[in-house]
């Protein structure tokens, strides 16, 4: 029989931790395809984040190094010192890139350091309980905003691909999101796009990919695939906000 | 031929670039820095020395990006260095307790300044605590290594690189703000880097599966295994590698016990002292983690009085009271804030105790 569906040779065969309908699954698969596919997996090194996705390495059959909480921009700038010739890319979610980590982002964009960043934008942070995000939606009830994210406290969701496209070191600042089949495709696009910029020497790249938590979103995955594609993307609205060479 | 004479040959070096100038020469290419006096030398010695060398200067955003790019580069496989003053070295902890964790060589240099808080950029040896007895969060060690002396400065900055290869963790060059700043002539003796395997690096999974490097282990038992193997690792570096300079111990009433700065002007005073016919002799521990403390504990006369002579509160007094054994016999000298001692003072204080 014809084998017309496996796993990519950069997945590893073993179960998920991830909740059922957690987005950080197809994330990964789309990661190790576009790796496969561009046939880099043998230079590439991943950074892991703190937070759900700190586990990428048991999924990921790449050389991968744990950072501390925000600072896989930093990291990886250390590690694309030591060879330029390896891709170095960060797998980051809301709160490690946009609260804690967002100096570290900044000023590896603002360098335009030749790295690429999947950053998973789910609106909460995840592993610590469903806590507000500096991406939470206005009104929307986190753990630690039970009546809502109030604007007046809390400020606006903080749009970080718009955000980096403005800097002249990034060369590709796009969002996605994992909301339906066609859209997880023009996903695997962008995340192939951004890695074929730093392929081609031309700087920092991120894709911002919205990706749903049922779980702390108090939602069936449906649900929460609903909720991406008639709030989230309302607050967060998807396309590419910059694609040129590094100036 | 060069001559011996050449290739030693002697300079005078502000002492901040003598740390660097060593840093080069034992073959580390990667530096990550961020501004902060006394130090600055450092970092600007650095960016120019990088240059020639065909390194990587990168000034960091902070000193806690500075401190995560060490991380990433040595994860790779280079000799990477950063190096601040207190209120900075206070920043890169978390980034030390992560380089300890996942077992990973860096160099830290802390050109110590006063404190608490922001304090002020007088001298001071203030940070002992903070680099002997951990610094960031869990149960992890580095070694520490306190020059007294512009050579010091060169030949312990060689040897931390070696160390930090050799058993994979941080080690920490304790200076202060007199040696940083002060120039003296200084051997720039060859330095022959031992070159460490390093089969855990990350290179890009070539022909083989992928590897990891963390410090997060959520197995049942498996952060405790970790934690003893670290313990192990401990172990053996108090073993090997505790470093310390004597004089006189046996035939002394009174032993001075310094480091780093002040223990240049303890060791001037104890020869004041024997000058005046007063029995004195002296400790100066190099390593400061591993502590010297077979030095305290191996000596049997339970006459002997010991004046701990720092720049801070009493700091390493605690550690010589708990090898010496006798807290009545343990006596200190020191203040903080920028002030440094006296030799005079140190004599009167020995002369007293005799």
């Amino acid at each position: 029989m014809k084998k017309v569906f496996g796993r990519t040779r950069t997945l590893r065969d073993t179960h998920t931790h991830y909740c059922p309908g957690c987005g950080h699954g197809i994330a990964h698969r789309l990661v190790a395809e576009v790796i496969d596919e561009l046939g880099i997996r043998e230079r590439t090194i991943g950074v892991a984040p703190i937070g759900c996705a700190v586990l990428a390495y048991y999924y990921w059959d790449l050389d991968i190094c744990e950072a501390p909480h925000g600072r896989p921009p930093a990291v990886a700038t250390g590690m694309k010192s030591v060879n330029p010739k390896n891709i170095v890319f960060t797998y980051q979610g809301d709160g490690d890139l946009a609260a804690i980590g967002f100096n570290e982002t900044i000023h590896t964009a603002n360098r335009g350091e030749n790295i690429t960043v999947i950053f998973i934008n789910n609106a909460v942070y995840g592993m610590t309980g469903g806590q507000m995000a500096p991406t939470t939606l206005c009104g929307q009830v986190t753990a630690t905003t039970p009546s809502g994210r109030n604007v007046k406290r809390y400020g606006h969701p903080i749009h970080v691909a718009e955000l980096l496209a403005n800097l002249p070191g990034v060369s590709f600042s796009s969002r996605v999101a994992l909301s339906d089949i066609p859209n997880i495709m023009k996903t695997k696009q962008a995340i192939k796009k951004a890695f074929q910029v730093q392929m081609d020497g031309k700087g920092f790249s991120i894709v911002e990919i919205l990706s749903p938590c049922p779980t702390y979103w108090r939602k069936t995955p449906v649900e929460s695939l609903k909720f991406i594609k008639e709030k989230m993307v309302k607050t967060f609205p998807l396309g590419v906000f910059k694609e040129c060479g590094k100036k | 031929m060069k001559s011996k004479a050449a290739k030693e040959r002697k300079v005078l070096m502000c002492g901040n670039e003598v740390i660097g100038e060593a840093a080069v020469q034992a073959g580390c290419r990667h530096y990550f820095g961020y501004p902060i006096t006394p130090q600055n030398e450092l970092t600007a010695y650095m960016a120019k020395r990088m240059e020639e060398v065909g390194g990587v200067f990168l000034q960091s955003e902070s000193e806690l990006a500075a401190i995560n790019m060490v991380l990433g580069a040595s994860a790779c496989g280079a000799r990477a260095m950063t190096s601040s003053s207190s209120p900075g070295i206070s920043l890169k902890q978390e980034g030390i307790s992560y380089i300890a964790g996942m077992e990973l060589p860096a160099v830290i240099v802390n050109v110590m300044r006063g404190g608490p808080g922001l304090g002020n950029i007088s001298p001071s040896q203030s940070d002992y605590f903070q680099a002997v007895k951990g610094g960031g969060h869990g149960d992890y060690r580095i070694i520490v290594l306190a020059p007294s002396c512009s050579q010091e400065l060169y030949d312990l900055t060689a040897l931390a690189f070696d160390l930090a290869d050799t058993y994979r963790n941080p080690v920490m060059i304790l200076a202060d703000g007199i040696l940083g700043q002060m120039m003296e002539p200084v051997a720039l003796r060859q330095i022959n880097p031992k070159h460490v395997k390093k089969p855990w690096v990350l290179t890009g999974a070539k022909n083989r599966p992928g590897r990891r490097l963390c410090s997060l282990f959520l197995e049942t038992g498996g952060l405790e295994k970790h934690n003893a193997s670290l313990q192990e690792k401990y172990r053996r570096i108090k073993a090997k590698e505790v470093r310390c300079e004597t004089y006189n111990i046996s035939g002394a009433e009174v032993i001075a016990v310094a480091y780093g700065s002040s223990a240049r002007l303890t060791k001037a005073a104890v020869k004041m002292a024997e000058e005046r016919g007063i029995k004195a002799g002296y400790i100066k521990p190099i390593t400061l983690w591993p502590f010297p403390e077979d030095v305290f504990i191996k000596e049997k006369d339970k006459n002997k009085k010991y004046l701990v002579v720092e720049m801070n509160e009493g700091q390493m007094v605690e550690d010589v009271e708990r090898c010496v054994g006798d807290r009545k016999r343990v006596f200190f000298y020191g203040h903080a804030g920028g002030w440094i001692p006296q030799t005079e003072d140190i004599f009167k204080r020995i002369k007293k105790l005799a």
